[in-house]
């Protein structure tokens, strides 16, 4: 019991904390992929949506939403996102930013 | 003027006076200053684990109810999100210890018991944090963090339960 729960806590460290750093962004609008790119050259794009522009900052291998028009600022309130599978997600300007690697992990986004 | 009077069984004084308890050291723990916001030993469950052993999952539940009512009215932070967080959290280890006290008890005593509570309870806690406060943010980024201070006072709690049970029968014998 007490080697199984502790096995658990194992297993999420590594699940959470070392999984594969991501290579690639992919920025989705309405749904529909707007721009993938790689986390080795810094940049910021700007993605117009439908309440106004969210702009998405790379640098450092991570990225992260640097600005957004939705009120509760839950995808910049996110913060950096540098592994794979990880997202940041305004669902008020309809823009997604996600991290992927080079190949896709299934989960119950991507299966 | 008609005067109403509830005549309290032995079971409710019983139950208010474990209740009472299980708030005391939720007050206490209260007090206590935490390294990451959110990680508490959990005192008040040892209350919960000893009562589901002497008297049943029907005293154990309502010794909880009253706990996390009474208590986060004491604490002013009653229907806050930490009484949410409070309730999410003890609905589930309730659930879980009502399943997990069939389990054979040669094999799962006091300490399997408050490890399987206490990772029930950060687990809902994650759940409805993740659901309903900050739905998006990657909160289970944190689990590990949670899962291990879960696994050490699942432990510790289990252990100071059994102690005390122990204690209990060994007084009772003796008498």
């Amino acid at each position: 019991m007490l080697a199984s729960s502790m096995a658990l806590v194992g297993v999420l460290a590594i699940h959470f904390w070392l999984s594969p750093a991501g290579q690639k962004i992919m920025i989705k609008r309405g749904g529909e992929v707007f721009l993938t790119a790689s986390l080795v050259r810094p940049f910021v794009v700007a993605v117009p949506g439908p309440l106004g522009v969210t702009q998405v900052e790379v640098s450092n291998h991570r990225a992260r939403v640097m600005s957004d028009p939705s009120p509760r600022q839950l995808c910049v309130h996110q913060g950096w996102i540098s592994h794979e599978g990880e997202a940041a997600i305004c669902l008020p300007n309809q823009v997604s930013v996600e991290i992927i690697g080079a190949v896709r992990r299934y989960d119950s986004l991507n299966y | 003027m008609t005067v109403l009077t509830i005549k309290p069984t032995a079971e409710d004084h019983r139950i208010a006076y474990m209740a009472a308890l299980a708030i005391v050291l939720m007050l206490m723990e209260a007090a206590l200053p935490s390294p990451i916001p959110g990680v508490k030993p959990g005192l008040a469950n040892i209350v919960t684990l000893l009562v589901l052993q002497q008297y049943g999952l029907r005293a154990a539940a309502w010794v909880t109810g009253l706990r996390v009512v009474a208590g986060s009215i004491l604490l002013g932070s009653f229907l806050t999100p930490g009484f949410i967080l409070s309730l999410s959290g003890a609905l589930a280890s309730l659930a879980v210890l009502a399943i997990a006290r069939y389990l054979p008890q040669r094999y799962f005593g006091m300490v399997s018991l408050s490890g399987l509570a206490a990772f029930a309870h950060i687990a809902a806690q994650l759940g409805a944090v993740s659901v309903w406060l900050m739905p998006g943010v990657n909160v289970f980024y944190l689990s590990p963090v949670f899962a291990l201070a879960a696994w050490v006072f699942g432990l510790s709690n289990g252990l100071i339960a059994a102690y005390l049970v122990e204690s209990e029968s060994n007084a009772s014998s003796a008498a």
